[in-house]
């Protein structure tokens, strides 16, 4: 049975903030792709590429377990399997655990042979049928879960599941540009998955525009001052919410098609660095202390850090060229600001998006992303507990290509035919 | 007793003694340097109005342990600002159109204040016109030659959104009409024109014939312009100076400035 998540009081100003501690996190390079395959939550395990062989293998290793070939291929198998044994920890001498007593594990049989050791669920016992997950856990490792293969009610209320998630019910986030349209479709998505407060950041008050009705109007939506090109502005908000942000969504973007030679100037460059990459420092600089401090702060704990950034940070679209860099730069940061934040286990999140639908994508053929599919997304990234994500047909296509190959996709994307 | 009178009659020093004395009182006329005071807002493909922003260097830290300093950035157009002749692309070709080349006397001169107040509360479009100069000069005099023209409308007392007043067909606010800026560039012959409001021009100034038309010919002309300034109210219709010094930039098209205003005593 679910214990189902109580709404949390307000704080008690005299009691200190728990701080955080940490699961084991030693683990071996092999497992790391393991890890890398619970970044987007596929299930993956190393299988045996000799013919005669094909044995899947757990947990990873640098050679066969049963025909010591080193030809082992990282590969999504299936994720069910059989529960056959169960244990409660009571005790435990790591700290992480020992504040989080009972703890529930497992050893589940695979149907693709190996028998694994997993968290579980609540909802599951011995002699059932079970799915596992592979998900990163807050020392950003990955670890399996076992799930039971109906959803449960209140399933991710479950707290074993809630900690590898970074599910936005009963907690407080902060959209930092209430401006780019896709604000009021990220803040109702939020609010409609249970999010208690949702803080939208308005830079530029004085200036009107056309989405502002539609996001107050919205229960639970509080417009606040800030402006990520403008540091004072930035520090007043971080020094006001920001220990009340426990799911930071970097929305802020500046766009303009063209790439170098067509500007002739670096003004809209410099604009595009300084939302979509200063932008981010500074946000950074301002909420990650304070976050990464309330990351063990019970049911409504600082959580993620959300970057949408767009795919061609990944590889440079020239149409979009100088607007790509900045994104690679961001995305950069990003990869900086998870080093920084692996102590406190608040997790960084790329959002990968294609281009969307707006006005400087406007002359672009579809497919584009519409604001509710890059709500509907990312909610669904915080709720499963991923940590990349990767929004529309395009982004997904550069993904693919990406992970074949970058070169290639360098080629495919700067050849003559490319703008 | 007589070397004493020789030396006030020195002009410099009869202005020093009066304000010491306080006969001759500072309007400061200039807004703050706000990272959150409006800019011009352009259509989004063009280039834009730089906003006031301030990065620390260091404040008696681990930066520089001893001193406080900031790095700020704007454009030359931004908060209370200067424009010079090659700001429009009617006076490109003048000579000593930059800040830098204009003549330094040109930044020290008499100012008369046209009250537009009453007519800008009621009318957001509220146009300054010949007519309106007419009855001004009739009752305080001629403008005179080579001094600056302020319009008053009290504008810089709004805050936030109603400062632009920015509308889906553009923003509204007040200005001079076409025929009311020629009026006083090739009646008066003035040095410049200066507003409360983000520009010389109206809001809705892009609509006129020609678009823009105080800085078309204000600038066409070699004349200068003065915006966003405040404290207009505190001006004598006639009989105060300005200093209007802005930075010396390199082939600069304007600067933000300090706008003091030099006011005889109960003058306001």
């Amino acid at each position: 049975m679910v214990t189902r998540l109580q709404k949390p009081p307000k704080k008690n100003p005299q009691v200190r903030t728990r701080v955080p501690t940490l699961p084991s996190h030693y683990r071996s390079r092999s497992a790391l792709f393991m890890a890398a395959a619970a970044a987007e939550g596929r299930f993956m395990l190393q299988v045996c590429a000799e013919p005669d062989c094909g044995s899947v293998q757990y947990p990873a290793r640098d050679a066969c377990s049963c025909c010591l070939s080193d030809r082992l291929v990282w590969q999504d198998v299936s994720a069910r399997g059989k529960l056959i044994a169960t244990s409660t920890v009571r005790t435990s001498t790591n700290t992480y655990f020992r504040e989080r007593t009972p703890w529930r594990l497992g050893t589940v049989h695979l149907e693709i042979g190996p028998s694994v050791m997993c968290h579980l669920h609540s909802e599951v016992v011995v002699g059932s049928e079970v799915q596992l997950i592979n998900r990163l856990d807050k020392s950003g490792q990955s670890v399996l879960l076992a799930l039971p293969m109906e959803k449960a009610q209140l399933q991710e209320d479950d707290m074993q599941l809630r900690e590898l998630t970074c599910d936005p019910k009963f907690r407080r986030i902060l959209i930092t540009d209430a401006r780019n349209p896709n604000a009021y479709a990220l803040a109702k998505s939020l609010l409609e998955a249970g999010a208690s407060a949702v803080f939208v950041g308005e830079a530029e008050s004085w200036r009107p525009y056309p989405d502002r009705a539609k996001l107050e109007s919205l229960q639970g939506v509080e417009l606040v001052s800030l402006d990520v090109t403008d540091t004072s502005s930035v520090q007043e908000l971080a020094g006001e919410f920001g220990g009340k942000v426990d799911i930071l969504i970097n929305n802020a973007r500046f766009v303009r098609p063209g790439g170098i030679q067509g500007r002739g100037d670096v003004g809209f460059a410099m604009d595009e660095m300084q939302v979509n990459y200063f932008g981010m420092m500074r946000l950074a600089q301002a909420f990650a202390p304070a976050m990464a401090g309330r990351s063990a702060d019970g049911v409504n704990s600082a959580v993620a850090w959300v970057n949408v950034l767009s795919v061609y940070s990944l590889v440079s679209n020239p149409g979009f060229g100088s607007f790509s860099a900045s994104n690679a730069a961001a995305h950069s940061l990003s990869q900086c600001l998870r080093a920084e934040m692996a102590s406190s286990g608040v997790r960084v999140v790329n959002v990968y998006c294609g281009p969307t639908e707006d006005e400087w994508h406007q002359p672009l053929p579809p497919p584009k992303v519409p604001a509710g599919a890059l709500a509907r997304e990312l909610v669904k990234a915080l709720q499963a507990g991923l940590e990349d994500m990767y929004v529309g047909d395009i982004a997904k296509d550069i993904r693919r290509k990406f992970m074949e190959s970058p070169k290639v996709l360098e080629k495919e994307m700067t050849s003559l035919e490319a703008l | 007793m007589e070397a004493l009178k020789e030396k006030l009659a020195n002009p410099v020093e009869l202005l020093s003694s009066a304000l010491l004395s306080g006969d001759v009182e500072v309007v400061d006329l200039t807004h703050t340097l706000d990272p959150d005071f409006p800019v011009i807002v352009l259509p989004p493909e063009f280039g834009q109005c730089a906003r006031f922003r301030m990065e620390e260097i260091s404040a008696y830290d681990h930066r520089g342990p001893a001193w406080k300093w900031n790095t700020f950035t704007c454009s030359e157009h931004t908060g209370t600002h200067f424009d010079a002749p090659i700001h429009w692309i009617s006076g490109r070709d003048l000579p000593n159109n930059t800040v830098d080349s204009i003549p330094p006397e040109h930044f020290v001169g008499p100012v008369v204040v046209i009250d537009c107040s009453e007519g800008s509360a009621q009318d957001d479009d509220f146009e300054l016109t010949p007519e309106i100069i007419a009855e001004w000069e009739a009752e305080h005099g001629r403008i005179p030659a080579d001094s600056w023209v302020f319009m008053r409308t009290d504008w810089s007392k709004r805050r936030g959104a109603a400062y632009l007043n920015m509308r889906d067909d553009g923003p509204h606010s007040p200005g001079p009409t076409p025929d009311a800026i020629r009026f006083l560039i090739e009646e008066r012959g003035i040095r410049g024109f200066g507003t409360e409001t983000v520009g010389t021009d109206a809001g809705q100034g892009v609509h006129y014939t020609p678009p823009y038309p105080a800085h078309f010919y204000l600038h066409g002309a070699g004349k200068y312009g003065l915006q966003c300034m405040c404290n207009l109210d505190q001006l004598p219709a006639t009989g105060a100076m300005i200093l209007c010094a802005p930075l010396k930039i390199k082939n600069g098209t304007g600067s933000p400035l300090r706008v003091l205003a030099l006011v005889p005593k109960g003058g306001r």
